[in-house]
């Protein structure tokens, strides 16, 4: 080591590591974050579990203040803001791990919707196959489009691939609108649902039933949450921040970065087309008017408020996003605006993100922290040692 | 992996000049073109950097650089080291590197042997770091091809030839900053990785496997390089030192069989200067061959064992330090021609 470093008690160990464990910024909820670290595996899966209870339970309590209503129905207001939330999960893979700036994810919203459509509803010529398997389905064409954008344009960076993919986001709007067999304005009623009757004869899953949509949707959400985790603490998570900090470093440390860039693309618009799906089977009615640009940009507002790079952050950002212009709905109108303003002041106050937490990288690092506070706290052995013989050699003489 | 190492030991010495630390008497000390080359004082250490040292010598010499033979033995190589004796291992031939009408690199031809330590050294502009990014394919030659253990990797994707066994750092540190240092060198160590994505996605037996022994690599790199305990602090944390160790451990990671260091002594004071001159020559015991690019002479003269010097583009001397040190364009390059009425 270059600098002398003073005696180290076990103390300064102690705050060493607890400043690493805010990933060494200070943290929004950093107590939290500390807190988080510090359990058990056990004390954080009981946490987890309380939370997930917490979370399905949301729609049938309808809290007070919290509600929606009278203005919106709130089980389809949370059923919103979970298909925002995976949204922003997808989209966070791509913008937020990648650091590929996607202006045009709304596209692969749109393939979902679509490929949900054709293949159940009435109005459409195509073979009907039952509504859950349009969601795998849904996820694979939005994969393959994925591929097909980012083959050619993922050798651009930066603004330049914002301008591509702002333009791919438009062209698929515009063929909605264009190709007779995608019906355009007039669009595709009655998409399928999940089966299931009720005892009073509807359908469990109804248009007006957000309650099992938004069960569907969490659940969705947790499987693909557990997914890219798996993904963000193995070889492809570190090639994606990698490519993020530095992609001539990456490629020159052996990071094959086109490769995982096209991958992170196509796993991102495979997210994308299955909330697509989601969204299109609880509206049960889809048409070309909801796929604009600027959907696309509250898509990635939601990830930049909650905190690029972070899923927990991503969940959030879709949430409130989604949740703000149905719960206050005097000022829907304006949500563009006050988004807008949000994310001004969040830039100037806390350009991380609401919830900036750094990516866990490795599989093993419990492992990785274990074995350096043995190094630590060897080296706070050896020195306090060299001090007690310094002290030592200093007393002879004296006696 | 100790007992390839011994063989390699063989190669003959370099002459041990008793004198080759001293500065030549008709060199002016005082040159302005260069102000490191007033550097160029006694070796710290003649006989450890021109005798390739047996394993006795290795101990030491790892002692020395405070770090532990084991430490040494987990960060080294996990690949069997060919281990023929002083065979070129990277040669650049005829290399052209053009910029629209501007020749950087004007029909360079070296090569560097089997566990050496080649400085390439020059005044700025010379055409060092263009040397280095033609042969780690950043550029592409304009002509003349440049070969790895006898295969061309002219051309050839960076990523490939990183694969290949060519690692490098950089002159401006370029780390992961959002990182820990364990990252960063994890990164290096996925290069020899093999998990799919979808292995990863469904975490395959592969994955577990290749993790786990990454973490451990990983710690032992950091500890080769002497920043183990700093392996969980974000990069951009680490002070500036760290990270230039850091780059170090990260391209060691990759498991080159070359290791190419840009100017790694950069902002460094004397006393970091002596101890990254350990840390080059504990690399080398470990059977890493190494090109170091580098402006400072007495860390250049100290640890490499054979010297390529290049001005304007073009090969002028080739050789050991001390007939390096010796060449009268080597010292007219650095130093300028003396006037006609001066000599």
């Amino acid at each position: 080591m270059s600098e002398q470093t003073p005696v180290r008690t076990t103390r300064a160990v102690q705050l060493t590591e607890s400043r690493e464990a805010l990933g060494g910024r200070k943290q929004f909820l950093g107590g939290w974050r500390r807190r988080w670290n510090r359990m058990a595996r056990w004390q954080q899966w009981l946490f987890l579990i309380i939370v997930l209870a917490a979370v399905y339970y949301l729609p049938v309590a309808n809290p007070w203040l919290i509600t929606t209503e009278p203005g919106n129905d709130f089980p389809i207001a949370c059923f919103q803001m979970a298909v925002y939330a995976l949204v922003a999960v997808g989209l966070n893979v791509v913008v937020g791990f990648a650091g590929l700036l996607d202006l045009g994810y709304i596209a692969f919203f749109a393939i979902g919707s679509y490929t949900a459509a054709f293949f159940t509803s009435p109005d459409s010529s195509l073979i009907h196959i039952p509504y859950l398997w349009t969601l795998p389905l849904a996820l694979g064409i939005a994969m393959l489009f994925g591929v097909a954008l980012g083959l050619p344009t993922l050798r651009l960076r930066g603004d330049y691939l914002a301008i591509v993919t702002l333009g791919f986001g438009e062209i698929i709007r515009i063929l909605a609108t264009i190709i007779p067999a995608a019906r355009g304005q007039v669009g595709f009623k009655e998409v399928g649902h999940p089966p299931g009757t009720a005892s009073d004869g509807q359908p469990i899953f109804s248009v007006s039933n957000g309650v099992p949509w938004y069960w569907l949707a969490v659940t969705v959400i947790i499987v693909i949450l557990l997914l890219v985790g798996n993904l963000e603490r193995s070889r492809v998570g570190r090639a994606w921040i990698a490519i993020r900090e530095d992609e001539d470093a990456a490629e020159i440390m052996g990071v094959p970065t086109f490769k995982f860039k096209l991958w992170a693309f196509a796993i991102g618009a495979g997210v994308g087309g299955l909330s697509g799906a989601l969204f299109a089977g609880q509206v049960g009615f889809v048409n070309n008017q909801k796929f604009d640009v600027a959907t696309s940009m509250l898509f990635v507002a939601a990830v930049v408020l909650g905190g690029s790079g972070n899923k927990v952050g991503a969940i959030l950002g879709g949430a409130i996003v989604a949740y703000i212009p149905l719960r206050f709905t005097a000022i829907a109108d304006y949500k563009y605006l006050i988004f807008g303003i949000i994310l001004i002041v969040l830039m100037i106050f806390r350009p991380q993100g609401l919830v900036a937490a750094k990516a866990h990288l490795l599989t093993y690092s419990r492992l990785a922290l274990d074995k350096v506070s043995e190094f630590r706290a060897a080296r706070v052995a050896s020195e306090q040692e060299k001090a007690a013989a310094a002290e030592a050699a200093k007393g002879v003489p004296n006696e | 992996m100790s007992e390839p190492r011994d063989e390699k030991r063989e190669r003959v010495p370099v002459e041990n000049d008793p004198n080759l630390g001293a500065v030549p008497e008709s060199v002016p000390n005082e040159g302005p073109a260069d102000a490191d080359l007033t550097d160029i004082g006694p070796d710290p250490t003649p006989e450890a950097d021109t005798d390739v040292p047996d394993e006795a010598e290795l101990a030491e010499v790892l002692a020395e650089a405070g770090i532990d033979e084991e430490v040494a033995e987990a960060a080294a190589s996990e690949r069997e080291i060919a281990v023929e004796v002083g065979e070129k291992i990277i040669e650049v031939k005829a290399v052209t590197v053009k910029f629209g009408g501007l020749t950087a690199l004007d029909d360079v031809t070296f090569h560097i042997n089997r566990g050496e330590i080649l400085g390439l050294i020059g005044p700025n502009g010379a055409g060092k770091t263009t040397a280095f990014n033609a042969m780690t394919g950043v550029y592409k030659p304009t002509s003349g091809d440049v070969l790895l253990e006898g295969k061309s990797i002219k051309g050839k994707k960076q990523h490939r030839i990183t694969r290949a066994g060519l690692a490098r750092t950089f002159q401006n540190i370029r780390l992961f900053g959002e990182m820990t240092a364990l990252e960063n060198v994890v990164v290096g160590l996925d290069a020899r990785h093999k998990t799919s994505v979808p292995g990863a996605l469904v975490r395959s037996p592969r994955h577990y496997r290749e993790e786990k022994s990454a973490v451990e690599r990983g710690i032992a790199l950091l500890e080769f390089v002497g920043i183990a305990e700093s392996a969980n602090t974000l990069s951009r944390h680490l002070p500036y030192g760290s990270q230039r160790r850091l780059e170090i451990a990260r391209a060691l990671a990759t498991d080159p069989k070359v290791l190419c260091l840009d100017e790694p002594a950069a902002g460094f004071n004397p006393a970091e200067k002596d101890q990254l001159m350990d840390l080059i020559r504990t690399i080398r015991a470990d059977g890493y061959t190494v090109l170091l690019i580098e402006h400072d002479m007495r860390l250049v003269m100290g640890v490499c064992d054979r010297i390529v010097v290049l001005e304007f583009g073009k090969k002028i001397a080739d050789g050991s330090p001390a007939e390096v040190r010796a060449d009268q364009r080597v010292i007219s390059a650095y130093l300028g021609e003396p006037d006609d009425d001066a000599a």
